[in-house]
């Protein structure tokens, strides 16, 4: 049997979206690859759910390393894991989600097992002739396309940026079996301890909101995303940011969109004051229609918007705003 | 204190620009530069040998060219600069890079002595991977903390520091020896003073090839990387619609986007546009 191993990535005792986007990727991946299966790699304690999810969501095998020192996310200790379990499991293809935790770690098992990493895809797929994983990822910030193979060396590793592939809905009914793993750390130096977790103190949900309202440059400073949150808000949406307005120093870097931000794919994107430079197109193309509001009408973000509106955002934003609200207000009368 | 920092040449990408004519990569002309990330790992360097006498090296792989983002390097007042470059190098992808490096700073080690911290940026631009810092701290066998944002004090055998995560940030005591990788939250780069920009502009760097840091070559480069480029292309642009109101008073340009809005199905999946098609859930 071929292995296709997902690692899970755990925030307390709740999987990372990106675990599930890449078992539904995985499932895909073994339809196409004979004789394999989809094994998840959950670390931790009291992760009996997570387990149970992730076969819900496309896992044949869940490998539950389960051990009272890996509940929280130590990268050395991780990596001894991942390493052994590796060598003993023998694995053709090995994901990881490539959020700053995902691909740190994979750095460092890939080195350990000396073989091919191939960082922060955005597609995956199984070459029928060669049996071979082909992974796709953006370089030159997002200009070029670039598709690698690892062909001699095992497993063959990916990063996978978060918000690019799609998970399966969890269907209850899956069959599949947990393996808790017996695993006993050995006694190693203490190379990085933990002292303390600081949450972030704003929380966006820009990956995965339907409607995102998204403010650059021309938003002219913290108080212009106001008018966009209140948007937003109305569309039941998240605020987003170009990095120019993160750089300013206007809004946090949780909400920055592209290729050093987040990759998002809303229903609906708005960029206003954006100019759409293709470090921030590369994040946001795959949304379903794309709306532009900027002064200059040669601004590049309207080669690449559905609907492109030459104004000024602070006056135009506001009044989509009012007209969607009095268009409410008369639905309710 | 003993220090290497690893550095990156890179293509200015924010120059980078695609004929849409050729669908071919604009390279002519565009400059390159230290890579942005790398400069927040040369401030801290610098800082390093300013507040604890370090010893500071500064290192890269690549081509001859890449002297000058060395020299560049040494106007932050470093001490050495060092250039690991032959054929048996090119080609390489991570791991055949981390390799290259590690060989290069085990070589350092053996002019002054153990190296106490491994300094990186968070990514480079060209590539965006991550992947070097974590590469060369598991194979220097040193801890490994990424992403650094700030850090509070540093001692003799360890450092507390504060790195970023997805989830957050996250206080740590880091063990010394160690790689840190650095982000631009950390520190602003300095500007260089006139006498160190003089040296700078009169430095040679060190040149390294294979055989003077003893590089397997069947674990360099080409031959020793795992991965291999298969394909390049230039994504396709998406298609982009009409100009619908330039100009226009507010009231107008919003009208008109919310009429065009309507004639996309795919607005029914947003309950805020429902009122739009007539749906009054």
């Amino acid at each position: 049997m071929r292995k296709i191993f997902v690692f899970v990535e755990r925030v307390d005792g709740e999987a990372h979206p990106v675990s599930w986007e890449l078992l539904g990727k995985a499932r895909e991946l073994a339809n196409n690859l004979e004789e394999s299966e989809v094994w998840a790699i959950v670390l931790g304690k009291e992760c009996e759910n997570v387990c149970k999810e992730a076969i819900s969501r496309g896992a044949d095998k869940v490998l539950y390393v389960k051990n009272d020192q890996l509940v929280e996310y130590v990268n050395y200790k991780y990596k001894k894991v991942l390493v052994d379990i590796v060598r003993k499991y023998e694995p053709e293809i090995f994901l990881i989600g490539a959020t700053l935790e995902g691909r740190e770690l994979a750095g460092m098992v890939a080195t350990e097992l000396e073989t091919g990493l191939t960082a922060d895809c955005t597609g995956l797929d199984i070459l029928p002739d060669k049996k071979l994983l082909a992974m796709t990822r953006p370089t030159f910030g997002g200009n070029l396309m670039a598709t690698i193979m690892c062909p001699e060396h095992r497993p063959q590793m990916a990063t996978v940026r978060p918000g690019v592939m799609r998970e399966l809905p969890p269907d209850p009914n899956r069959k599949g079996e947990v393996i808790v793993e017996e695993y006993s750390i050995p006694e190693m130096e203490k190379f990085i301890e933990i002292l303390e977790a600081v949450p972030l103190s704003v929380k966006s949900n820009l990956a995965y909101a339907p409607v995102v309202v998204a403010g650059g440059k021309g938003v002219g400073g913290p108080e212009g995303f106001e008018k966009l949150r209140e948007l937003a808000n109305l569309l039941g949406g998240e605020i987003g940011a170009s990095r120019a307005a993160v750089k300013a120093g206007w809004i946090s870097d949780e909400y920055q969109v592209g290729q050093t931000g987040k990759t998002i794919h809303p229903v609906l994107y708005i960029a206003c004051g954006i100019s759409g430079a293709i470090q921030h197109v590369v994040g946001i193309k795959e949304s379903e229609i794309i709306v532009a509001i900027n002064t200059d009408e040669n601004a590049p973000i309207f080669d690449v918007a559905d609907i492109g509106i030459v104004g000024d955002l602070h006056a135009v934003v506001p009044a989509i705003t009012s007209k969607l609200k009095a268009m409410k207000g008369e639905v309710r009368k | 204190m003993n220090v290497v920092v690893l550095i990156k040449q890179v293509p200015d990408t924010t120059n980078v620009r695609i004929d849409r004519k050729t669908n071919n990569l604009v390279r002519e002309g565009v400059p390159s530069v230290i890579n942005p990330d790398c400069m927040h790992a040369l401030e801290l360097a610098a800082q390093l040998k300013e507040k604890h006498n370090a010893t500071v090296y500064v290192i890269t792989m690549g081509p001859p060219q890449a002297i000058n983002a060395l020299k560049d390097a040494i106007s932050f007042g470093l001490d050495e600069a060092v250039l690991l470059s032959d054929r048996a190098f090119a080609g390489a992808d991570t791991l055949a890079t981390t390799y290259t490096l590690y060989k290069g700073i085990k070589k350092i080690e053996e002019k002054i002595g153990k190296i106490d911290i491994v300094l990186a940026g968070r990514q480079a631009a060209d590539g965006d991977t991550g992947q070097v810092g974590p590469g060369v701290a598991t194979r220097l066998g040193y801890s490994l903390a990424a992403y650094v944002t700030s850090i509070e004090k540093i001692e003799k055998d360890e450092i507390i520091l504060t790195r970023r995560l997805d989830r957050g940030y996250e206080k740590v005591r880091v063990k010394i020896p160690c790689v840190l990788t650095v982000t631009p939250e950390l520190n602003e780069p300095r500007y260089a003073s006139l006498p160190n920009l003089i040296r700078s502009l009169r430095y040679q760097p060190i040149v390294w090839n294979k055989d003077d840091i003893n590089a397997d070559p069947k674990k360099a480069g080409f031959f020793g990387s795992p991965t291999r480029v298969v394909n390049t292309n230039i994504p396709p642009a998406r298609k982009g619609g009409d100009i619908i109101s330039k100009n226009e008073s507010p009231e107008i340009a919003a009208q008109k986007l919310l009429d065009e809005l309507k004639k996309f199905e795919s607005i029914r999946l947003i309950e805020g546009l429902r009122v739009l098609v007539g749906d009054k859930k």
